[in-house]
């Protein structure tokens, strides 16, 4: 299977792409041992992500994936985020191919890590 | 993007068909539809127009037509050659052979090879320098009595290295008449049935388009190619095979090619690849290349020169993975340190030009090239790999319109990387 459309679209113009000086938390995840880096910055207010941003090596699947997940995370509440699975974002890019879904995965995880150093942070 | 204004840069993974061979096929779809092992005269024009290619490709190989086998292509042409092989040695008696092969050979070699482990076989993977290059000292050291077959690719299809097959393939012979002579020394008793045989096999896929392939002087008893690759058709390849080396056949049931490789013959393709090698010239015997072979390496290595300078000069941190001193012409594979070579591949897809990649992203597997790492390349780096294989067609204005691509592409991957250098 292809590229859809939208993981190319979302490849040549990725949103949110860029780091964030300000960030109230980071989550990276992966190394350029698996293929994969992916680094999702955080600007929390209000229990609410106000702004996000991400940093990725990897295929175009992996960069695709982060831009859709901060189309998706951005303006949610925490829990909110938290509840953002590979299935939305892959339904969000009209499909990935079979061998390319664990890369969303990663996206999902460098932010529910950079959520959880935020949140233990406020205790 | 329309077919004719994207550029292909390849042509490792496969050519366009020559407009010459594609004349030469045209007949045989329907007018001269015939099968070749038909009596009546369909069928002896079929095979009237088989056997003119199959003399053809015999005088290219410097062999006779005879030992010329038609596959459905190289990875057939392997198969047949290690599992056939071992296949006839059981059928002797021969109950633990031994094969030699390198660590960078392609699937269809390395696969059959490992299959044939599990079943008792025994093999040696000789490992590559940092080139890419296998050394004849390392085969030779690796022969022993239990040897029957080395096989060692031409030229490497992710890097383009050039491999020392005709030294190799002429310490196989010294090593076979060595063991010839050892085996008449024996009392009659000890002698078991028959002597232990000892072959070389080349996959040359890689190379025909640039390289004396002549079977005699470069010591080969098994080689394997394929159409596609030398602007021919897909789904023809040939097994080349020294009437001395018994092999016994893994596809059965039609006797056709001296009952090695049943199925009826494929004959536009084997028209077709027929005519792709006679535009290959005739190859000298003495180990040159033929005028057309070298044209070829002329006209592609000038534009793989000019791809590598400028890729040198116009990107930082670039690593090239071709041997250019001994290499295919057409070769120059790259890591752009930091970029995985998936996006490298898409982001210049998206621009209208073709390339490939050995990152394991690309991969059916998720690993990254075993050719790479054999060659002591990190896995990181490994990821980071983009493969131009040049050909006939292509031209300066398509070198110049990547190398004004790739830069910003490069750069815009590597900005977009948590990592920064």
């Amino acid at each position: 299977m292809p590229y859809s459309e939208k993981v190319l679209e979302h490849f040549q113009h990725p949103r949110n792409q860029g780091s964030m000086a300000d960030a109230d938390a980071v989550g990276e995840v992966g190394n350029p041992v698996c293929g994969d880096v992916m680094k999702i910055y955080l600007k929390i207010r209000d229990r609410r992500i106000k702004d996000i941003k991400f940093e990725t090596l990897g295929c175009a699947a992996a960069i695709a994936v982060s831009s859709a997940l901060t189309e998706i995370a951005k303006g949610k509440s925490l829990d909110q985020a938290l509840k953002i699975e590979k299935d939305d974002i892959v339904r969000e890019l009209g499909g990935l191919p079979d061998l390319k879904i664990h890369c969303s995965m990663l996206g999902v995880e460098a932010m529910r890590a950079a959520i959880a150093k935020y949140q233990a942070g406020q205790k | 993007m329309t077919a004719k204004k994207y550029i292909y840069f390849d042509h490792s993974a496969t050519t366009p068909l020559d407009r010459e061979v594609l004349k030469a096929m045209a007949p045989f779809w329907q007018a001269d539809f015939g099968n070749p092992a038909s009596l009546h005269l369909r069928g002896r024009q079929a095979l009237e127009a088989v056997d003119i290619a199959r003399e053809r490709i015999a005088e290219f190989f410097n062999c006779q037509p005879g030992e010329i086998i038609f596959t459905s292509g190289a990875t057939e042409a392997n198969n047949l050659a290690i599992k056939g092989l071992v296949k006839n040695l059981r059928a002797q008696g021969w109950a633990d052979p031994e094969i030699i092969t390198s660590a960078i050979e392609h699937d269809s070699i390395l696969e059959p090879i490992r299959e044939l482990e599990k079943e008792g076989v025994n093999a040696v993977f000789a490992p590559v320098n940092g080139n890419g290059i296998v050394d004849p000292a390392a085969i030779r050291a690796a022969i022993n009595e239990r040897t029957v077959l080395v096989s060692v690719m031409y030229v490497n299809s992710e890097t383009g290295a050039l491999q020392p097959v005709r030294e190799i393939g002429k310490l196989v012979r010294k090593a076979r008449e060595k063991r010839h002579k050892l085996w008449l020394t024996r009392p009659l008793a000890d002698r078991e049935k028959k002597e232990r045989p000892l072959w070389f096999h080349t996959d040359a896929t890689q190379a025909v388009n640039f390289f004396n392939c002549g079977a005699q002087g470069n010591f080969f008893d098994l080689l394997s190619f394929s159409g596609h690759k030398i602007y021919g058709p897909k789904g023809v390849g040939v097994l080349y095979k020294n009437a001395k080396v018994g092999l016994s056949a893994i596809q059965t049931g039609g006797h056709q090619e001296g009952n090695l490789r049943s199925g009826t013959l494929n004959v536009p393709g084997i028209v077709g690849l027929g005519a792709a090698i006679r535009l290959l010239g005739q190859a000298g015997k003495m180990g040159e290349p033929s005028r057309e072979q070298k044209k070829n390496t002329l006209s592609v290595a000038k534009l793989r020169d000019l791809l590598v300078k400028g890729v040198l000069k116009s990107i930082p941190n670039v690593i090239l993975n071709t041997p250019l001193g001994q290499a295919a012409p057409g070769h120059a594979h790259f890591s752009f340190l930091g970029v995985e070579g998936e996006s490298t591949l898409i982001a210049l897809d998206l621009a209208g030009i073709g390339v490939s990649t050995g990152s394991a992203c690309a991969s059916g597997s998720l690993t990254a090239s075993h050719v790479l790492l054999a060659m002591g390349i990190k896995t990181e780096v490994a990821h980071n790999s983009v493969r131009f294989t040049i050909g006939k067609l292509n031209t300066r204005e398509e070198i110049n319109k990547v190398l004004q691509v790739l830069p910003p592409i490069i750069s815009r991957l590597r900005r977009m990387s948590p990592i920064k250098e």
